[in-house]
């Protein structure tokens, strides 16, 4: 797929030519730079923007966006079911197909609870689960733990990699953190900046979950910086 | 609450001391500068014709605001959604405000009479700009982000705005109502004066000093004011209830 975008008479070449493919259940991560073009291919991947070339034939995806934005007037029940809503299912049928994923997401007890009630990881899990509930084959990750302190971050992405074990999805999980893309991802397309291009595919053979020291992980880590050109 | 009271009651009651002084010691004519204390007796004498003065201005401002809420709401929604409109009409209601409402008035009067209606259509117009200001700014403010995130939800554009961004503009509507609930009792009170009428405090106003009877038109200034705050307060208690995600704390716990 290519994006070329004109701002005030220059033309930006978001995307030149990138291609991606995630089988049912996998879950590739696309780490890069800022600049990489990595919000233009979420919004194509998602039904947001149309191509310049090339086609997408998944459906569009379920967008996860990288800050929580949970509705600061809804409860944490309420903010998960908010996809449910959008489909026009009633109130109550709504909660009552929300409720038993709180629990199990480990939040068992908040359901009433505000999200400035919650704590950052939290609200993530609530996000995250707002997104699973949209019923799409693919989800979108965008970023999804960068807001967090790097101690919940690291609990965030164990904890995602259980969820995915439990609930295998389609996952294109965009971020500039190599390590989380070490950690839960199947596959990990390496992008470079201004036009983004896909630069490496890696194949992750370990299975999930991993463990940060695990040699593999580490290996895989030095693999991705040296794609990114900046290898130790 | 003390803390906070105390210090403008104060403040309140020194301005109320020199003034009752001036007049006392001073030899005022109470005809020209009435003393805190003849404006106290004639709120105490004249109650009844102040009570029944101040139900006509009560109904003309809650009407007109109301009035002004809902069509203003209505406008701010419309022009939201349809860009377009936004510049064929923000001009137009921003326009609406350069029309002296003292001429309005007399105007009003000859299309819809003397009752209570021409006074309620001046409080609706000096009311629902402010609420229709407020309330597109507080619809515009949602995150972009949002609106996309709904979009992959696939929710239609009248379910974004009924789960997303009217509940976002909500505060911006009372901010709207807070702020036209002061031009509103002013707008009540002009429409009284200058749309030849029989009734309300802004009548009993003009009637007062004509008689000379200068404590009472005092005393129907003392309760509009106290009527402009009591409204305002009461607004800010009903957001505070309504809204109470919208007062709380932004900080977080940590996990």
């Amino acid at each position: 797929m290519s994006r070329t975008f004109i701002s005030r008479g220059s033309r930006v070449e978001a995307l030149d030519g990138v291609s991606l493919q995630a089988g049912t259940g996998e879950v590739v991560a696309v780490v890069g730079p800022s600049g990489c073009g990595k919000t233009t291919l979420l919004e194509l991947i998602c039904g947001l923007q149309r191509p310049d070339a090339g086609t997408i034939t998944a459906e569009p995806a379920a967008l996860m966006p990288q800050r929580d934005l949970l509705l600061p007037w809804l409860s944490a029940l309420d903010n998960a079911g908010l996809a449910l809503r959008a489909h026009g299912i009633p109130r109550a049928q709504a909660r009552a197909q929300t409720a038993p994923w709180l629990t199990r997401f480990g939040l068992a007890g908040f359901e009433q609870a505000r999200p400035s009630a919650l704590s950052g990881g939290m609200r993530q899990r609530v996000s995250f689960l707002r997104t699973l509930l949209a019923g799409k084959p693919v989800l979108a990750l965008d970023e999804p733990f960068a807001s967090l302190d790097a101690i919940t971050r690291a609990e965030m992405q164990g904890w995602l990699g259980h969820v995915l074990e439990r609930e295998p999805r389609t996952v294109v999980l965009v971020t500039h953190d190599v390590e989380e893309a070490a950690m839960l991802a199947d596959r990990i397309v390496v992008m470079s900046p201004r036009p983004g291009r896909a630069v490496a595919q890696v194949e992750v053979p370990p299975p999930r979950p991993r463990r940060r020291t695990d040699p593999e992980v580490i290996a895989l880590r030095e693999h991705i910086y040296g794609a990114l050109g900046m290898g130790s | 609450m003390a803390r906070r009271i105390l210090p403008p009651l104060l403040l309140l009651a020194a301005l109320l001391g020199a003034w009752e002084l001036y007049v006392d010691l001073g030899g005022v004519d109470g005809v020209i500068l009435s003393a805190p204390h003849q404006i106290a007796q004639s709120i105490a004498d004249d109650r009844s014709l102040l009570w029944s003065n101040f139900l006509v201005t009560l109904q003309e401002v809650v009407f007109g605001i109301a009035i002004a809420a809902v069509v203003g709401v209505v406008l701010a929604v419309v022009i939201h959604l349809y860009r377009p409109l936004r510049g064929a009409a923000y001009p137009l209601v921003v326009a609406s405000q350069t029309i002296p409402v003292v001429l309005l008035a007399p105007l009003l009067m000859l299309w819809f009479g003397f009752g209570i209606l021409p006074k309620v259509i001046v409080v609706a117009l000096v009311s629902f700009f402010s609420i229709v200001v407020s309330t597109l700014d507080g619809l515009a403010g949602v995150d972009p982000q949002l609106i996309k995130l709904m979009r992959t939800f696939d929710a239609s554009r009248w379910r974004t705005l009924r789960s997303v961004e009217f509940p976002a503009a909500l505060p911006g509507m009372f901010t709207g109502t807070k702020i036209a609930v002061a031009v509103a009792v002013i707008g009540a009170v002009i429409g009284e004066m200058t749309g030849g009428s029989g009734a309300g405090l802004g009548y009993l106003f003009l009637l007062s000093i004509n008689q000379l009877l200068t404590p009472r038109a005092y005393a129907a200034v003392v309760i509009l004011s106290v009527f402009a705050i009591a409204l305002f307060a009461l607004l800010t208690l009903a957001e505070r209830l309504a809204l109470p995600w919208a007062y709380e704390p932004r900080g977080e716990r940590s996990s």
